[in-house]
């Protein structure tokens, strides 16, 4: 087994993550197609994709469960198509799923991760202990892992994930099918970890959740990244817009090139579920929206100003509904 | 050193977690006694039969004992995707294998002796060569498990797992010559034992209790270790294409 102390210091130049020309296809499907990116190291990068889009099937490949047609991987300098292993000592990994072993208490579980990476009995004792403590499990210790509430389980699993304090984290989807709550509190655990020095790879189709927690955000569609960018210049468009949402009895998209012909310093988005957006260099005039919609026959149910956000800016890149992304991904066994 | 704390704390986890369960320990105990019992039934003979029937029965308790509980610790485990935890620790693939495998090795022994034991309150085993039937038992675990294993690696469902191990596990017991000479076989199933591990096996034994194997031990130790490392490759070539895509 590699010593982790004879890889690279934390804080060196080297990226914690390179990636060039990664590609994978299964069967006839390109999952993904050509890859290549940075994360330097201590940054929390986002990977946002729609449904299928390739964002666990890199995730994998840079884990290691999943082996890459093309392309190269190096984490920390390490080079994982020569060193996996050495490599996957620097890494904690958490799935989208809460894989931990439902018939092992709490603590169990956390003592046998870190046996998994070879670390003694006492020190194995004090930081299960550790980790139980900062992600408030304490009380649930020598519970069975089996019996734990979706959120409990998800913080131990977080918890399994940086159990040998690696230099970086992986999180897939870290906060889907969790209460308002146990998000939050989780989002709070990882941007206290990022705070600490780990640099953190996060994937997630709840958009205001990359906006909140990273600094640097790559958009992946069809297996091939269309955009990196930090958050502030992904927003940088959007300086001074003003935006307003309206909501109409029907598919909003038959109305997109009338209101686009009427008011042309206005910018429309509309979809099929009702909604249009109008977005403006200045005020939105909302009036005479209205008052032309209705003209058409079409009844205004609502009308709201929207604060400009990532989410807009998700839309123009990929030409996806965020809705219906959010809806794909929460069908059973949705998992990009 | 390192190596070995993942190793040693997969295999306890192991054991708490399957094989001390109640319901598995049962399964080393009602298997072997069943079998005695059904044989007995059978033949109507009485107990000079004990030694010729023994290692039919020993083999089986391994075979079963071993076989059926890779299908938990090692398809199950895939299936929950617990077993991703594994393949993303720092442990050699081939190690991470050996450890997962060492229970159920250890497993399928403790099992042997659950009939060698009822047959020494029956019989005198003191003319037994226990210097081939221990090494004996200790491969046939070793090659039930692996045959388990790659059974296991094959498939991604616990109930495909138990069933394709049927197929394997329920013909053996007639064509290993466990409980009747391979020679009163016909003649075109004869090739069909010789090429099931479970066959060299159960010839020590029978040379080891009653004197009656009918190939050299040398042969038979041979070609069970020469199965242990097909059966192994076999499994990691398995779990690499199937398991990291």
């Amino acid at each position: 087994m590699s010593n982790p102390d004879k890889a690279e210091p934390r804080y060196t130049t080297t990226p914690a993550i390179a990636v060039e020309g990664l590609s994978k296809r299964f069967g006839s499907v390109q999952a993904v197609a050509g890859v290549d990116f940075e994360v330097s190291r201590g940054e929390f990068f986002g990977f946002l994709g729609p449904n299928g889009a390739g964002k666990t099937t890199t995730i994998n490949m840079l884990t290691g469960l999943a082996r890459p047609d093309a392309g190269t991987i190096c984490i920390a300098g390490v080079d994982y198509t020569k060193q996996p292993k050495a490599a996957q000592r620097l890494i904690g990994v958490v799935g989208d799923e809460s894989n931990l072993y439902p018939e092992l208490t709490g603590f169990e579980n956390l003592c046998f991760c870190a046996a998994l990476y070879g670390m003694r009995k006492k020190k194995r004792l004090a930081r299960a202990g550790e980790l139980l403590e900062m992600f408030g499990l304490k009380e649930a210790a020598d519970r069975k892992f089996g019996g734990y509430s979706r959120g409990m389980k998800r913080k131990l699993t977080i918890a399994a994930g940086i159990i040998h304090d690696p230099q970086i984290l992986f999180l897939d989807e870290p906060t889907t099918g969790l209460d308002v709550a146990s998000a939050r509190q989780i989002r709070q655990l990882i941007a206290d970890l990022h705070r600490a020095g780990t640099t953190i790879f996060l994937t997630t189709h709840y958009i205001e959740e990359a906006e909140r927690l990273c600094e640097r955000i790559a958009f992946i569609v069809d297996g091939r990244i269309i955009r990196t960018d930090t958050i502030a210049s992904l927003l940088q468009p959007l300086q001074g817009k003003q935006v307003m949402l309206f909501e109409v009895e029907r598919d909003g998209r038959t109305l997109c090139g009338k209101l686009a012909a009427a008011f042309d310093n206005l910018a429309f988005d509309a979809f099929s579920d009702g909604r249009i957006r109008a977005e403006a260099a200045g005020p939105v005039p909302v009036g005479p929206l209205v008052r032309f919609i209705e003209e058409q026959g079409v009844t205004v149910l609502e009308a709201r100003r929207q604060q400009p956000s990532l989410e807009d800016i998700f839309v123009k890149i990929t030409g996806i509904e965020t809705d219906a992304l959010q809806r794909e991904k929460e069908k059973p066994g949705g998992s990009a | 050193m390192k190596r070995w704390i993942a190793i040693w704390n997969i295999l306890k986890k192991d054991m708490k977690a399957y094989y001390l369960k109640p319901p598995n320990i049962s399964w080393g105990l009602i298997f072997p006694l069943a079998w005695t019992g059904m044989y007995f039934i059978r033949s109507g003979g009485g107990l000079e039969g004990v030694l010729e029937l023994l290692p039919g029965v020993t083999a089986i308790s391994i075979l079963f004992g071993t076989t059926s509980m890779l299908a938990v610790t090692v398809t199950f485990e895939k299936k929950n995707r617990s077993f991703d935890r594994l393949l993303l620790s720092p442990i050699p693939l081939e190690l991470l294998m050996l450890a997962k495998t060492a229970g159920a090795i250890l497993f399928g022994i403790v099992n042997s002796f659950v009939p060698i034991l009822i047959a020494a309150f029956l019989t005198d085993l003191s003319g037994a060569a226990w210097s081939a039937a221990v090494p004996a038992i200790l491969l046939c675990a070793v090659v039930s498990t692996l045959l388990g294993l790659s059974i296991a690696t094959a498939v991604s469902e616990v109930f495909e797992a138990q069933t394709i191990s049927n197929f394997f596990r329920f013909p053996m017991l007639f064509l290993c010559g466990l409980f009747f000479p391979i020679e009163q076989l016909p003649v075109f199933l004869r090739p069909l034992s010789y090429a099931l591990p479970l066959t060299y096996g159960a010839d020590i034994l029978h040379g080891a209790f009653s004197g009656a194997n009918v190939m050299s031990y040398a042969l038979d130790f041979s070609i069970l270790v020469l199965f242990c490392a097909a059966l192994f490759a076999l499994s990691l070539f398995s779990i690499r294409r199937r398991w990291i895509l």
